[in-house]
């Protein structure tokens, strides 16, 4: 895109700002449209699930419910508790919904459809996950009142539990693909076995994708890991207190994240914007399609298990993130590299 | 242009939240704008094309130490007075250290100005050349020619890890945990029994 700006007879440095910004609304704006349609899709899926028939109302099919919702919320009055920490409780939710965005920038929507294509993609993806729970922690604290602080709590254990078998895991992927560019990590799925693209065909890298599933349903606070609004135990959590916009962007935020672990599902697992399958024909399909139908495919996945599942105890999420995901992906990165030595690399 | 703009940008925000780090009164805000520091360093990282460093800087110390801080400062009883009574009874040893800090700065900028130690210029004449990877050209030399302090470093922290577990660890008899795979492996047959008791006779369990 640089060089279309450029052809209008801007120096470099304009061309190349003018077009990161374009490239920023032309990820964000869709996302966000993606998000209010997701938020509709969640419920109606939900309530098909329950035998019901979800939001219906509002315009054909209900498919406005979620702009009749921000309609709604935009118009509530914002109260800030007297007893809470204005600036930090203000600023909470604007950090989980910059953070919920920034991850995107690495994505790769197509061969060349990325806005970042660098060299530390996984590891940054990585890095601003790791700071989601800030805007969890802080609303908890600054909010002044219990269950907020409770689910604060929880959430920074969670998170952090969780991300760590999340590191072992992405490191086998790390191995096997060579690099930790999010592109090449796509391309190195390309036939990978018998014309699948996509590392979850692999025998020794698909017990990763289901631990990345769940991993990443209790990193994104998704049921049945939600503990941090766990409405029968700790009112609505970190959200307890707060109302209007600042809700809706907790609401917004989470939904982004839960795409975007989708996005990463299908990226680091399922061959990205490649098909399914190795075959020419299927390449006429432009990538970003294959990529939104992975994504799709994931989302249902998520509100699945979030119809199905009960929620887990406080004590067995953690028996799970640090007994049996953390030994299970450090024995998986040993398997991993002592394939990858054996074979590849020769001993 | 837009580096030297950035540069100052994160340079500034950094000095700035580092001293406001000292200066907040609330520990938690103290933390947060710690965060912040690490945040702007990362950013001066990727500036000078330490791109690798800078993630992990972002995922070791903002993503999981400062989490932990916040952890335990955010359970802090904040008591200002406590504060300030501390303030006097330790401003001769922080006096102190300023002092030994404020010399030791002093005698590197008279050694620095004397020029006897050749450190390498920011040319880039002594820096390596960038057809490798950060993350290859880290990995090469940690596990060619550092490998002995690598491991060394990694059989430290695995010590560590473990007195910490030893330590802490404690084995309760007056509770009692949860075996989930013994749960798993209960059939019905022997959890339940199914009986027709006569009228006015009770069930012998």
């Amino acid at each position: 895109m640089t060089e279309f700006f450029m052809g209008l007879g801007l120096s470099y440095e304009w061309a190349w700002g003018i077009a990161t910004i374009c490239g920023i609304l032309l990820i964000a704006f869709p996302l966000m449209l993606g998000v209010a349609m997701i938020i509709y899709a969640d419920r109606k899926i939900w309530a098909a699930m329950a035998l019901r028939k979800g939001p219906n109302v509002v315009g054909p099919l209900g498919l406005l419910q979620s702009f009749a919702d921000g309609l709604k919320v935009f118009l509530q009055e914002t109260i800030i508790p007297s007893a809470a920490n204005k600036g930090l409780f203000l600023i909470a939710p604007i950090i989980t919904f910059t953070v919920a965005l920034m991850a995107w920038a690495v994505i790769p929507f197509n061969s060349g459809a990325v806005l970042a294509n660098i060299n530390v993609g996984l590891l940054y993806v990585l890095a601003i996950s790791s700071l989601g729970v800030y805007g969890v922690v802080i609303a908890g604290w600054s909010s002044n009142s219990k269950y907020p602080f409770f689910s604060a709590m929880r959430a920074s254990a969670q998170m952090i539990s969780y991300e760590v078998s999340i590191g072992f895991i992405l490191i086998c992927v790390v191995l096997w693909a060579g690099t930790f560019n999010l592109k090449d990590i796509v391309e190195a799925q390309r036939d990978h076995v018998w014309l699948i693209n996509g590392f979850v065909a692999n025998p020794l890298l698909f017990p990763m994708w289901v631990m990345f599933l769940i991993s990443g349903m209790a990193e994104t606070a998704r049921a049945p890991f939600d503990l941090t609004e766990a409405e029968s135990e700790l009112v609505a959590g970190y959200q307890t207190e707060y109302s209007s916009m600042a809700f809706a962007l907790y609401w917004l935020g989470e939904y982004a994240n839960v795409l975007l672990m989708c996005a990463l599902n299908a990226v680091l697992f399922w061959g990205g914007y490649l098909p399914p399958l190795d075959i020419p024909v299927l390449y006429l399909v432009p990538g970003v399609v294959w990529l939104l139908l992975k994504i799709l495919f994931f989302f249902f996945i998520f509100s699945w298990v979030k119809a199905t599942v009960p929620r887990y105890r406080y004590d067995q999420l953690m028996r799970l993130g640090w007994k049996v995901f953390l030994p299970v992906s450090l024995l998986f990165v040993f398997l991993v590299s002592g394939y990858l030595m054996a074979t590849r690399y020769g001993v | 242009m837009i580096q030297v703009f950035a540069f100052y940008l994160f340079a500034t925000l950094c000095i700035f939240s580092g001293a406001v780090t000292i200066l907040a009164r609330n520990p938690v805000h103290s933390v947060l704008w710690l965060i912040l520091a690490f945040f702007n360093a990362a950013g001066l990282m990727v500036l000078v094309g330490a791109e690798f460093i800078a993630m992990l800087l972002v995922i070791v110390y903002v993503g999981a130490v400062a989490v932990l801080f916040l952890f335990v400062v955010m359970m802090l009883d904040i008591d200002f007075a406590e504060l300030r009574a501390g303030f006097v009874k330790n401003f001769p040893l922080g006096l102190a250290l300023a002092a030994v800090l404020f010399v030791e700065l002093f005698v590197g900028l008279i050694v620095r100005g004397a020029g006897s130690v050749a450190l390498g210029k920011a040319d880039g004449a002594s820096a390596q050349a960038a057809d490798a990877s950060n993350i290859e050209a880290i990995g090469a030399l940690l596990y060619s020619r550092y490998l002995f302090l690598f491991e060394a470093a990694g059989i430290v922290l695995l010590v560590a890890m473990i007195g910490a577990i030893v330590l802490t660890h404690r084995q309760r008899s007056d509770t009692r945990g949860q075996n989930i795979s013994k749960q798993n492996a209960r059939r019905p047959e022997e959890a339940t029994v199914n009986l027709q008791p006569e009228v006015g006779k009770g069930v012998q369990i």
